[in-house]
């Protein structure tokens, strides 16, 4: 009887040291965390995507909360939603963003852009990019091997089986640019999606001469200038024989689309055009795209 | 007798349909196109414009920065333009596009075939010709040759490799040319020698070649300090750091260069043209082509000037096959596939290799088996099924820290999966993406 009373007083003597000890420990080496960071983290959409630039969500919270303003910072998945009510829980003004979407700038599909060689190595856009340019004559256009597939933690983009080319889902995509950083061949933008999501954009990126471009793939940008003479915005610069159109500067009045000789400037979501519209067929065909 | 490196290796068949074919000179074309981009490091600027006449021999690239290279034309006629056009890697890269006009080379040339042995240059001055010549590693890498030569400080050269490996199949370049220019090789050796200051020479060559062995045994005992090693046939034993393995048996150490054993590496082709260059002023602007392949009607050994199309050299062989899937420049292990017949010949050409559509298509991968076959033929010693898994899911850290960068790209896992699959492809993937990461974090 003795004995078990010695052990359990031992034990509890034991016991209550321990715990002293781990006391004591746990309030020398606290660490002091602003429990801002952890109301952030709730609020964000817990993707740990890395599309802010910060390694996951809580990499962050915690910048936004060190921060003193926090317009270099902004979360792609959330939005301007979330970002408004993290400036509310930090006494902040978020500054006013348009939502951003992926875009892909191809229009090579097999019609438009005949094949001229086999690959048959890895199916990875990036290990075919180091070996060529791909088996079209164009250098510059979608491998359609899916490495930006791939990427998409969200289940947005797809290459349809049709085209070969990837397209992306409105609905689901957040702009985390993972697909963005993906392509080998830098195809993929973020845009502004656009009021209604109606966005013009030049669905191209090959740089070549005009004719090559234009010998490679029936859709390509050939660097005429049609388009930069008719945008009364100056949204349109050309570079390297390829025409860009800045959307802070586009103001969606379409007058670039139809002057466009190979087709290579796409609108997307807008409603038909009332004239002109039996002139060419071609915004019909853009329309179902 | 014979040595060889100690880990690895394959033996692939041989295949050496062109051997003991004399080299053939073809005639020029109408046009060349001289690419500005034919080594590693900076592309050169070019220094002629539109309209320009030129000269065999002209400086038409100048090499910019520290690893680049000259460029001179090789051929005589106007400049027609410098545009874009499509090279070895796949894409359109600058070029000087030249119309031909007769062949007139530069009087500074020595074009005779006379045997020059003397050479009263100091060390310095050597190299500085090499430099001007624009002469790279001919054996496919072409990285500059006059970096070579000068050994980093702190480093010491102690003895010059010869590489007459010739390791890859169906090449027999470099075998037609140790037969049939045995003595200027030995005399750019000499020359090399100087430059680097080292008394030591040893030229490797595979024991297939057992007529250039016994011809340059014959003549090597004029020439102080050069001896020549007959090696086992394996494969990839051209590669520097395996050569270095087989003849000295010393191992460089993972991330460093050859120098840090105290070896400097030449292909043989890259000594014949320093022989060229330092003794009869002749830059670099040819070099010797194999064209072979199975189907191919004349395999053969052809000296082509740089800037040639490939279309003009298979012609010379009696054209392209009917049936032919895949053209390779280089050989089948290392080379690289081409797209297209017109891409000119350049100073790392080392042949063109045509293969048959029954033979070209790569067989659909399997699931590992995990027999390890790759890590037991991996010549430098890493685990290749497991890079691949590494690259393919981007594990870039664990990659590392596995030395994917020490991967010399050889093939030879590729080569021996008995699933098929495309080790090297990700391994390459994954090295580049390495590599640029470790750049990042550097600066």
């Amino acid at each position: 009887m003795n004995a078990i009373l010695i052990a359990v007083a031992l034990l509890g003597i034991i016991g209550a040291a321990s715990a002293t000890i781990l006391y004591l420990t746990g309030q020398k080496f606290k660490v002091i965390e602003d429990p801002l960071i952890e109301q952030i983290q709730e609020i964000l959409p817990g993707a740990n995507c890395g599309g802010c630039g910060f390694p996951g969500c809580r990499g962050f919270a915690s910048a936004v909360v060190k921060s003193y303003t926090m317009d270099d910072l902004f979360c792609p998945v959330g939005g301007q939603e979330t970002m408004d009510k993290i400036a509310t829980i930090l006494g902040k003004t978020a500054p006013a963003t348009s939502k951003k979407i992926a875009v892909v700038r191809c229009d090579g599909t097999c019609e438009h852009r005949p094949q001229t060689s086999i690959y048959d190595g890895a199916p990875r856009c990036a290990i075919e990019a180091a070996l060529y340019g791909g088996e079209t004559d164009c250098f510059f256009g979608c491998l359609g091997l899916g490495d930006c597939v791939d990427a998409c933690l969200f289940d947005a983009i797809h290459i349809n089986p049709q085209t070969l080319l990837p397209e992306v889902d409105e609905d689901k995509c957040t702009a985390c640019g993972a697909c963005v950083k993906a392509c080998p061949k830098d195809i993929i933008e973020l845009r502004k999606q656009g009021p209604k999501s109606r966005r013009i954009f030049v669905s191209c990126v090959n740089k070549d001469k005009g004719p090559i471009a234009r010998k490679a793939c029936e859709v390509a940008c050939i660097g005429c200038s049609k388009c930069l003479q008719v945008c009364a915005f100056d949204a349109i610069t050309i570079e390297n024989n390829l025409a860009y159109i800045d959307d802070d500067k586009c103001r969606l009045c379409r007058k670039c689309v139809p002057v466009c000789p190979t087709n290579s400037i796409w609108e997307l979501n807008f409603p038909p055009r009332k004239e002109k519209a039996s002139e060419s067929s071609k915004e019909e065909i853009k329309k179902t795209v | 007798m014979l040595k060889t490196f100690r880990i690895g290796g394959i033996h692939p068949k041989a295949n050496k349909l062109s051997a003991g074919k004399t080299i053939q000179s073809i005639e020029i074309p109408d046009e060349v196109s001289i690419p500005l981009a034919q080594h590693i490091g900076a592309p050169s600027q070019p220094v002629v414009k539109k309209g320009d006449k030129v000269k065999v021999g002209t400086l038409i690239g100048k090499s910019v920065g520290f690893v680049s290279a000259n460029i001179h034309s090789s051929v005589s006629g106007t400049v027609k333009k410098i545009d874009k056009v499509v090279d070895v890697s796949g894409y359109r890269r600058d070029a000087v596009i030249i119309s031909v006009e007769g062949d007139e080379w530069e009087d500074s040339i020595d074009r005779s075939e006379t045997l020059i042995n003397e050479c009263a240059l100091s060390q310095k001055e050597i190299i500085d010709k090499i430099a001007a010549s624009g002469i790279v590693g001919m054996g496919g890498a072409t990285f500059p040759t006059h970096v070579k030569l000068m050994p980093p400080p702190g480093t010491k050269a102690e003895v010059l490799i010869i590489n007459g490996v010739e390791c890859e199949p169906y090449l027999t370049s470099d075998h037609q040319l140790m037969m049939e220019k045995t003595e200027e090789i030995l005399i750019g050796t000499t020359l090399l020698m100087k430059a680097l200051n080292v008394s030591k020479a040893i030229i490797g060559i595979e024991n297939n070649k057992k007529d250039v062995i016994a011809k340059f045994s014959q003549l090597a005992s004029s020439y102080p300090g050069i001896r020549i090693q007959p090696l086992e046939e394996r494969y990839p034993q051209g590669g520097e750091k395996q050569l270095i393995d087989a003849l000295i048996g010393r191992q460089v150490p993972s991330g460093a260069l050859p120098i840090a054993v105290g070896a400097v590496v030449q292909n043989v082709g890259t000594t014949f043209a320093v022989y060229e260059a330092v003794q009869k002023n002749k830059p670099l602007i040819e070099r010797i082509v194999t064209v072979t392949g199975e189907e191919v009607h004349n395999p053969c050994n052809i000296r082509s000037r740089i800037g040639v199309p490939f279309q003009a050299l298979i012609d010379f062989a009696g054209g392209l096959p009917q049936n032919t899937g895949k053209i390779v420049s280089g050989g089948p292990m290392m080379g690289k596939a081409v797209a297209y017949t017109d891409i000119p010949v350049t100073k790392g050409t080392s042949g063109i290799l045509i293969i048959s559509s029954s033979k070209a298509k790569r067989k659909t991968p399997k699931d590992c088996i995990r027999c390890a076959k790759c890590v037991q033929v991996c010549p430098m010693g890493l685990n290749p099924t497991l890079l691949m898994n590494l690259s393919e899911y981007a594990v870039w850290d664990r990659a590392e820290k596995n030395h994917i960068t020490d991967c010399i790209e050889c093939g030879s896992c590729s080569y021996t999966c008995p699933a098929d699959r495309p080790l090297l492809d990700y391994i390459r993937l994954g090295k580049g993406k390495v590599m640029a990461l470790m750049k990042a974090r550097k600066n």
